[in-house]
């Protein structure tokens, strides 16, 4: 199959909807002639027009607002928040309008609209352009949340959002955009709600998102040589959660670690650790459930300290053997 | 400064309905006032007695495909837009028959069919959203138009400042149209702004910033009409600002220590917008006593019928708690 990146998997979505839909459009900071700040919509001013591919001033209370009004009046606005950091400047028009409008109003209203933005660190951006906030999104009633690891989930979950009805948060991971893998050039469409099931294995589950699926997929790889056998989820969509993917590996392992980015403390992890404890597989469990997560540190700058605030390859590998009692 | 309304625009029966308009707002919101204090309305409520003249002013010019958006002192709006009054208190009482199922409450009434895409809760709320809708009427080629009401706290809030620079760049179909009632909360535009007027902002933007009597009615027509037209030719935004006065507090608890009484008479007493536009057409030889007090029964009747409406609804069920989050 051919091979493209993450940013390339996603400007492919974007443009075939693009093609097949006139009411969609993208709206953003740099997006036009510049190709967005991470390059994700080269090219695509010269094929759709500045209508289309919407340029827009440095406000992002105002065009945050612009893409949910423009969507309730029928257009399917695609919003490209430059860093999700920039959420909290655009934060009244995510949480306050779009994810209450059609509860508000009794039913009345949709607001098809989906929020990409690029999260993560690794990039040496520092405090202010590093973060992984998917959980204040996740933690209100009226959004979905998108979180795809890979090219192929990317382009097939972004056309899911851009046909979705209600508003969706996409986040994107900064150091992903450079990856390739197998994409088909045809659209596919994979189902919000969906999770996947990145590598099978039988000792111990790892639910992992975004940057930490690839982590968890190295330390796999290297745990197989020590006997040990990782089964890697990947959630994919935060909201809606694919709880019985997760909870059907974990009836099977007995063992699970939840591997995110975020910071640990109220992380998504969270949640989704509380969802296997409450459920009935707590009593298939063999060791306690465990999370690794980020540092409560704001993103230091130097490459040192930034690598050491977030889980990495060697902290997966040591967690997984203590939770064998290896 | 101030631009004296005239009545070519309107037809005798038009000048008729819109008196009836004002009338049935403030007796709704008297209404409503008095079943708030009867315990019957829960939560809380801003009202618009003594700024009927903007809403209406305003929506006169509309047809119904333009749309507006309101703020949390929006049931003149509704009202002025064609939301009907019966399904309104419904919503203000809670039930199941409210324009938001008893889910949004007065702060939240929305009527898409009518063009309302509803009333906003947070200030300026509404600004950033009317530029999106104006979008929408500019890209799919709908020809219409939207009137953004906001209040004068707004205009420090820079999603207002945003917002205009967006419409006046990709110069949209959206009339910002600011009720500078003198007080955001308790907050004087006097203390708050170091500016003797709201419109002259638009200057920055590089759109026209008018201002208006907003208690003089056909005035407030005349303005909004100009700005519509400009909208509509593919001229882009304007900013109006229409300067009027709440007569009631803030909302349910506001000992309005912040201002006079006297001062609060005057408004009363020399400015009501409904008086001023009444005593214009009998004047005119547009109405008569006799007609007037027709009007007057008719409201009543109106009000009368929309609180056994609303009253006589029932609850919404549990069942009805987590639905309509999603599409």
């Amino acid at each position: 199959m051919r091979e493209i990146t993450y940013a390339e998997a996603i400007r492919e979505a974007m443009s075939q909807e693009m093609r097949a839909n006139q009411d969609v459009f993208i709206l953003g900071e740099d997006i036009g002639i510049y190709g967005g700040a991470f390059g994700v919509t080269n090219g695509m001013i010269e094929e759709f027009g500045p209508e289309r591919v919407r340029n827009t001033p440095i406000s992002e209370a105002a065009i945050s607002g612009c893409a949910v009004g423009a969507a309730m009046t029928g257009m399917r606005p695609i919003l490209e928040l430059q860093f999700s950091d920039f959420v909290t400047i655009a934060m009244d028009n995510i949480v306050n309008q779009a994810a209450k409008m059609r509860y508000m109003f009794g039913g009345k209203a949709k607001v098809p609209v989906v929020i990409r933005t690029p999260g993560g660190s690794g990039a040496g951006f520092a405090a202010q352009h590093s973060q992984s906030l998917e959980a204040w999104m996740a933690h209100i009633p009226g959004l979905k949340v998108v979180q795809p690891s890979t090219p192929y989930d990317a382009k097939g979950l972004l056309k899911a959002a851009i046909n979705d009805d209600n508003p969706v948060m996409f986040y994107e991971h900064k150091m992903l955009y450079g990856v390739k893998g197998d994409v088909p050039e045809e659209t596919y469409e994979i189902p919000l709600g969906k999770a996947d099931i990145k590598k099978e294995g039988k000792d111990v589950t790892i639910v992992a998102t975004a940057m930490m699926v690839h982590k968890s997929m190295e330390a796999a790889k290297l745990l197989e040589e020590e006997g040990i056998s990782v089964e890697v989820i990947d959630p994919r969509t935060l909201v809606p959660l694919d709880e019985e993917t997760i909870l059907h590996s974990v009836r099977k392992t007995g063992r699970v670690i939840v591997v995110y980015e975020a910071v640990k403390r109220g992380g998504y992890g969270a949640e989704i650790a509380s969802m296997i404890g409450e459920s009935d597989v707590f009593d298939y469990l063999d060791a306690p459930i465990m999370r690794l997560g980020g540092r409560a540190v704001p993103m230091p700058y130097n490459a040192f300290l930034e690598q050491k605030a977030v889980p990495q390859v060697e902290d997966i590998i040591q967690a997984c053997k203590t939770i064998m009692n290896k | 400064m101030f631009k004296t309304g005239k009545n070519h625009l309107f037809s005798q029966e038009q000048l008729r309905k819109m008196l009836y308009e004002m009338l049935l707002i403030r007796r709704f919101e008297e209404k409503v006032e008095q079943l708030f204090q009867q315990g019957k309305i829960h939560g809380t409520m801003h009202l618009c007695i003594g700024q009927e003249a903007t809403a209406v002013g305003a929506c006169a010019i509309l047809t119904n495909e333009d749309k507006i958006i309101s703020t949390h002192r929006g049931h003149g709006h509704c009202i002025a837009k064609g939301t009907e009054v019966d399904r309104m208190m419904a919503e203000l009482l809670g039930k199941a028959t409210g324009y938001c199922k008893g889910k949004g409450g007065s702060m939240h009434i929305a009527d898409l069919d009518k063009g309302n895409l509803g009333a906003n809760g947070i200030v300026a709320g509404g600004l950033p959203l009317a530029t999106g809708a104006a979008l929408t009427s500019k890209m799919k080629e709908l020809g219409y138009v939207v009137v953004c009401f906001f209040g004068d706290g707004s205009t420090n809030e820079g999603a207002f400042h945003e917002s205009l620079n967006l419409a006046s760049i990709w110069n949209l179909p959206v009339i910002f149209f600011c009720e500078n009632n003198q007080y955001a909360m308790s907050g004087s535009i006097k203390e708050m702004t170091n500016i003797q007027h709201i419109a002259e902002r638009a200057a920055s933007y590089g759109i026209p910033g008018e201002i208006v009597d907003g208690n003089d009615l056909l005035a407030v027509a005349e303005v909004t009409k100009k700005a519509v037209e400009r909208a509509r030719n593919g001229e882009g935004a304007t900013l109006i600002e229409a300067k009027t006065y709440r007569w009631r507090g803030h909302s349910r608890s506001d000992a309005r220590k912040y201002r006079t009484r006297d001062e609060e008479k005057e408004w009363k007493t020399t400015k009501d917008p409904i008086a001023l536009f009444k005593n214009k057409l009998v004047e005119e030889n547009m109405l008569t006593e006799e007609i007037f007090l027709e009007i007057e029964e008719q409201v009543k009747k109106e009000i009368e019928a929309a609180v056994e409406f609303a009253e006589n609804s029932p609850i919404p069920g549990e069942e009805t708690l987590e639905t309509d989050i999603f599409a």
